[in-house]
């Protein structure tokens, strides 16, 4: 029992191996917000009028807003000038090939293991890598205009496509949704910008790359994905930060729009920083995500592998609108030594014959706290609407928390609500028994954790499966006691 | 093989065995028998490693090495195996993917090459008739919906797979009906060889009618009170643990 422990915790306590600093030259704002640093943003941007007023109306709505605390969470409190609302790699914003950019920023994408070298396009994934505040580079765009699919940054799309911009921000996380995302609003600095034209499937995975980078700062970006009529994408995330001892803020907004039959996949697989063994440093993650389902027959699922963030508050929802739409939520959340995590979706269904589903799995080891938490709400004229919810908690050992917070509300008698949960703990039998085959503890672990959320990792993307998994196998393996 | 000497092992305190000696030599098939509670559970978890136990005195020799200082896997990859009692199921986990890692976990401790997908479902067909398994069965997560005996089924199928030295069956037979028992009596007698020793601990006499011991060992309170040959066990069930008991002072 002591050997296993010791084992598991030589493991849990591994190094988060994306820790490292890059000494890039950056432009950074003064620490600090109000109405002067959000214009001096817009202006950095040069970003037209409709932007700047936007970002002053949610200012505006943000300075009246409290930080919520229903979540079960204990979040230190946040000194929102003790920030920097802008950072950029010097050297110009964005670059119109490789050879331009900072061999120092090439390195650290290397290290991240992401795909910026065009001979590494020809795997068929597109990146937009966005470091600190603004867009790096994004790649492959060139194939992806002649089919008409825009996948670009958002400052880029803010000057390249003003009108898409203008007509689709702020549709599905208006500006004073709540408190993280007004704030987002006011200060955001880049993200990206994808749009899929009427009947065009997008041909490969577009992928996003995050990176926190300079200290003291936060980050803020947002994401706009529209899918035009009868169009299909598929959406992978990534984000990683360096080791700092003091807690940075994430509080990022992606917005989806899926029209008549478009069918959204998005994929993230969440690896900020989460503090060390006794709960020093790491992000607050406080992210919005939504995705509304306006077209008839439209859909779209999130599907999320949460390993990292000192805090994560975060619900990847879906108003389901059109007749006939579909929503989906697929989550693997880990907590390990002092994380919390509140995540979980709503689904909210307005169209008739409306159907959603969630799979929480979350799971628990050293002193983290796991929340689940979900609002089904199916509007009196959403008949025939189905929902299914299922929220798994695995417990790696005795001091770690599991909870669930569902809430149902039904508005007709025609749709049904299926809610099931189980919770278990990890047996020393199991492992026992695996060893007893000759498989040593840390693989034992991984593979039973792995078929615990097998479920819901069969549901990303190929090559970000076989990462999740490792991650999984990293981040957990430890604690069972 | 297997010499056991002296051996004191504890749980939570309390004793459970408390002095025994036992030495098994290749080929040899050794039953071990008592009443419940006697310490047969006990000692076959000991000798596959399992760390709820204390052992305060005495030494396990296997192949000439001292057995209590090395971790369960390394036992395993040694070739102790055990047959479990009560398997546990893993969900999420296929049997497949779990017997894969398994017997490359073992060919990487003899320094043979790992077997690809395709080479170990050969084996495992291989392998499958002996104890008669199902695909049905293979198809699935570990252990998870078998029945008790496809459950015991699926331990000899593991230990046809694994080949192991010494195989440790406890209460194979618990459980079990009567065609599965010669079922799963069959699978253990084909593996029998010159090289390989099992003990069976045991309950009952029915499965000594099939897997036919050299020695039968009696446990009761932690100790060895009586060895013989197989017709030890005839005489057992013929008298019931009483005359042990008796014969032992209580």
């Amino acid at each position: 029992m002591e050997e296993q422990d010791k084992i598991l915790n030589d493991v849990t306590q591994g190094e988060y191996k994306y820790g490292f600093i890059t000494n890039i030259e950056t432009d950074i704002i003064d620490k600090g917000l109000n109405e002067d640093v959000i214009r001096l943003i817009s202006a950095k941007k040069e970003e037209p009028e409709f932007m700047l007023n936007f970002r002053l109306e949610a200012y505006r709505k943000w300075l009246k807003m409290k930080m919520p605390n229903w979540a079960y969470l204990k979040v230190p409190p946040i000194d929102f000038q003790a920030i920097s609302y802008y950072a950029a790699p010097k050297k110009g914003p964005k670059y119109e090939s490789l050879d331009e950019v900072d061999p120092e920023l090439i390195d650290t994408f290397n290290k991240l293991g992401i795909p910026l070298e065009e001979q590494k396009h020809l795997a068929g994934v597109a990146v937009d890598a966005v470091i600190d505040s603004v867009s790096v580079k994004t790649t492959f765009k060139e194939t992806l205009a002649e089919k008409g699919i825009i996948f670009c940054s958002f400052s880029e799309a803010v000057k390249e496509h003003p009108d898409l911009v203008k007509k689709y921000l702020g549709q599905a996380v208006p500006v004073a949704d709540n408190y993280f995302a007004a704030l987002n609003s006011a200060v955001f600095s880049d993200g990206s910008f994808c749009y899929i034209p009427k009947g065009v499937r997008c041909p490969m995975e577009l992928s996003t790359y995050f990176r926190i980078n300079a200290a003291n700062t936060g980050q803020f970006e947002r994401t706009l994905i529209v899918a035009d009529d009868d169009s299909y994408v598929s959406y992978l995330e990534g984000c990683t930060a360096p080791m700092r001892d003091e807690n940075q803020l994430h509080a990022a907004v992606v917005e989806i729009i899926a029209l008549d039959r478009a069918e959204v996949k998005y994929s993230t697989v969440q690896n900020w920083y989460p503090g060390d063994k006794n709960g020093k440093g790491g992000i607050y993650n406080f992210v919005t995500k939504r995705g509304i389902c306006r077209g008839v027959s439209s859909k779209i699922s999130w599907t999320q592998v949460e390993t990292g963030s000192a805090i994560t508050w975060k619900y990847p929802s879906c108003i389901l609108m059109g007749d006939n739409s579909i929503g989906e939520f697929n989550s693997v959340a880990v907590t390990n030594n002092h994380q919390q995590a509140d995540t979980g979706s709503k689904m909210i269904h307005i169209g008739r014959n409306t159907k959603s589903t969630i799979v929480s799995k979350g799971i628990s080891a050293g002193k983290s706290e796991n929340s689940y938490r979900g609002l089904v709400k199916v509007m009196p004229k959403a008949t025939n609407s189905r929902n299914f919810s299922q929220c798994d908690s695995l417990l790696l050992n005795d001091t770690c928390g599991a909870h669930t917070f569902p809430y149902i509300e039904v508005g007709n008698k025609s749709s049904v609500v299926e809610h099931e949960a189980t919770t278990s703990k990890i047996g020393e039998d199991q492992i026992f028994y695996c060893n007893q085959r000759g498989i040593d503890t840390e693989t034992a672990i991984g593979m039973i954790v792995n078929g615990y959320a097998k479920e819901v990792l069969n549901k990303l993307p190929m090559e970000f499966a076989v990462e999740a998994q490792k991650l999984l196998q990293i981040s957990l393996e430890g604690s069972v006691g | 093989m297997l010499k056991i000497k002296d051996l004191y092992a504890s749980v939570e305190g309390m004793e459970i065995l408390k002095g025994i000696n036992l030495e098994v030599k290749p080929g040899e098939v050794h039953a071990i028998m008592g009443p419940n509670g006697s310490g047969k559970s006990t000692l076959a978890n000991v000798l596959a490693g399992k760390e709820d136990y204390e052992i305060t005195k005495g030494e396990v020799i296997f192949e000439g090495e001292d057995l209590l200082d090395k971790s369960p896997e390394e036992r395993a990859k040694e070739g102790i195996f055990l047959s479990f009692q009560y398997p546990v199921e893993i969900p999420g986990v296929p049997m497949v993917n779990f017997l894969k890692t398994s017997v490359n976990e073992h060919r990487k401790h003899k320094g043979l090459k790992e077997l690809t997908a395709g080479e170990f479902l050969k084996l495992m067909r291989e392998k499958m008739d002996l104890v008669d398994m199902h695909t049905k069965l293979t198809n699935r997560m570990v252990n998870e919906g078998f029945s008790g005996g496809e459950k015991k089924k699926n331990e000899i199928f593991q230990m046809a797979l694994l080949e192991p030295k010494l195989a440790i069956l406890d209460e194979t037979d618990s459980g079990l009906d009567i065609d599965a028992l010669k079922t799963v009596a069959n699978g253990v007698n084909a593996l029998k060889s010159p090289e390989r020793s099992t003990i069976v601990v045991t309950h009952y006499q029915r499965l000594l009618d099939y897997i036919v011991p050299d020695f039968v060992h009696i446990l009761y309170q932690g100790k060895i009170v009586k060895t013989a040959g197989k017709e030890l066990a005839l005489h057992l069930e013929e008298k019931g643990y009483d005359w042990i008991k008796s014969e032992n002072g209580n």
